[in-house]
């Protein structure tokens, strides 16, 4: 297992360890990570995420599930994809979402983080949707709401620093089982960014927690954690051999505004490396899937014909991240 | 579930046939049947081959339309409602197996009205055991039984489709 498991603190005897996320009953209440996260608790959120993707394709795109509710996206850090599907997620529920671009507002005025959400609070938030570029913030934030008896409020972590990003990971999840069907039998590989990528470490921790028997991660040593392979994922550095055989290949975005330091020669040579062209993708199964968390640097780590080509599952992950999005907010605003 | 109830209650088959003996020459020829799920769906896929006419079949799950949210939370097993008909103008039968309190038929009724404006919209159940909560009626029912209300009454489909009732504690 991983250094850190070996040094939590022990469990008083008898107890069974809580997952912060779960709440007296066992139940979601937060999500925050994927990381510890049953596999029923994955999955059922994977189950219900699947009629809600039809919601979409009616005339009036609508259900009443969370009419009266108020959702406030918190974002401490720039996102459109993530901002908006989250959005119209709580939309399709019927609930009111109350959109804050924290960066340019309170905090720049001195206010803290918490005295944030007791406000907000006091407005009567139902749920949290919060990204910031410090790991843990949502963990701290649920935190707060528990040791202050808030247990009617829940938060879900859209993206928090290099830690996590659990929903992104979930409907990434979905989109391989809806074209895979079975995680059991799966080679996965993750290129590029994984340094940076909280992208790929809630997809790893889901893909190891559902079974997938083969999860490789491929990037330059610069751009790939020291003792990843305690993940539970093989590295490799030749994206030809990491790509020998898989079934689903995740591009991951190249991060340059995370990027201190020269840890690339050029985003050309980057290419030549690591961009996924259709001789590279040659290497995986005939009928492997490409996907993308989004924004693509089109000529960077994916070429165009390969983006738009038919193996590319690229859009459709955008469409289920809507309905992923609107089971994980139904699934704790109902726990 | 205790063998004396079951033995009280009518077989499923025979009251489904009294039903659609009720429904034929009185439900128009075109008709949507509209299952609720589980037991529903059942229902009218059957009534749609047993009825005269051509009869476009539809589904929902009104688990997004109930009123009990907030006590209960998410329902599992949600299925995808399909209404592969235009439920504009349309002449729609729900079917549902058990009508009780009337507050799945409210949330059904909630939901064909965001997919448009029938022209008409009628219930056919196959049980229908009084309890009512809310103003709604049966338009055909198989029978009319009374059921204590610690026990539910619940449609079962065996091997080969065969339809049969049974008791639950509620």
């Amino acid at each position: 297992m991983t250094a850190r498991a070996a040094t939590a603190p022990p469990p008083p005897p008898g107890a069974r360890p809580r997952h912060p996320q779960l709440n007296a009953e066992g139940k979601l209440t937060h999500l925050l990570t994927l990381e510890g996260l049953p596999a029923e608790a994955i999955e059922g959120i994977l189950d219900a995420a699947e009629p809600f993707v039809s919601i979409g394709e009616r005339e009036v795109k609508k259900v009443p599930l969370l009419r009266g509710k108020t959702i406030f996206n918190l974002f401490f850090e720039s996102s459109t994809r993530t901002r908006t599907t989250f959005e119209i997620a709580a939309k399709r529920l019927s609930a009111d979402v109350v959109n804050l671009n924290i960066g340019v507002s309170s905090t720049s005025k001195g206010e803290t983080l918490l005295d944030t959400i007791d406000n907000l609070c006091a407005m009567n938030a139902d749920v949290f949707v919060v990204r910031h570029g410090q790991s843990g913030a949502p963990h701290l934030i649920a935190r707060h709401l528990v040791a202050t008896g808030r247990h009617h409020v829940h938060v879900i972590n859209a993206g928090d620093g290099r830690h996590a990003h659990p929903s992104q990971g979930l409907l990434d999840l979905y989109t391989i089982r809806h074209y895979k069907r079975d995680f059991r039998a799966l080679s996965v590989v993750i290129v590029g960014d994984v340094l940076h990528s909280r992208v790929a470490r809630s997809l790893i921790h889901g893909l190891t927690t559902l079974g997938a028997p083969d999860v490789r991660v491929v990037g330059p040593a610069t751009l790939l954690p020291p003792f990843v392979e305690s993940l539970g994922v093989r590295p490799f550095h030749d994206m030809r051999a990491g790509l020998d055989g898989c079934d689903v290949v995740v591009m991951l975005r190249l991060q340059s505004e995370r990027m201190r330091g020269a840890l690339l020669p050029s985003s050309g040579e980057y290419f030549k490396h690591y961009g996924l062209t259709a001789e590279k993708l040659a290497r995986a199964k005939p009928d492997a899937i490409v996907m993308h968390p989004g924004p693509m640097n089109r000529g960077v780590e994916i070429d165009s014909p390969v983006a738009d080509g038919e193996r590319s599952v690229i859009l459709p992950q955008v469409t289920f991240g809507i309905a992923v999005r609107m089971a994980v907010m139904s699934t704790i605003a109902g726990n | 579930m205790s063998a004396s109830a079951d033995a009280a209650l009518p077989d499923a088959e025979a009251l489904l046939a009294a039903l659609a003996e009720r429904m034929a020459g009185a439900v128009a020829r075109d008709a949507a049947f509209v299952g609720i799920y589980s037991g529903g769906a059942w229902l009218a896929e059957r009534l749609a081959e047993m009825l005269p006419g051509e009869h476009p079949l539809g589904f929902v799950d009104v688990a997004y339309y109930r009123d009990d949210f907030k006590r209960k939370g998410l329902k599992a097993n949600t299925k995808r409602t399909e209404l592969p008909f235009d439920v504009e103008g349309a002449s729609i039968v729900l079917v549902d197996d058990v009508l009780y309190t009337g507050r799945s038929v409210r949330a059904a009724i909630n939901e064909l009205f965001d997919f448009g404006r029938p022209d008409r919209v009628e219930l056919a159940v196959l049980v229908d055991r009084g309890g009512r909560e809310l103003p709604i009626e049966a338009t055909y029912a198989g029978a009319r039984l009374a059921v204590a209300r610690d026990l539910s009454i619940v449609l079962a489909r065996g091997e080969g489709g065969t339809l049969s009732l049974g008791v639950e504690p509620a």
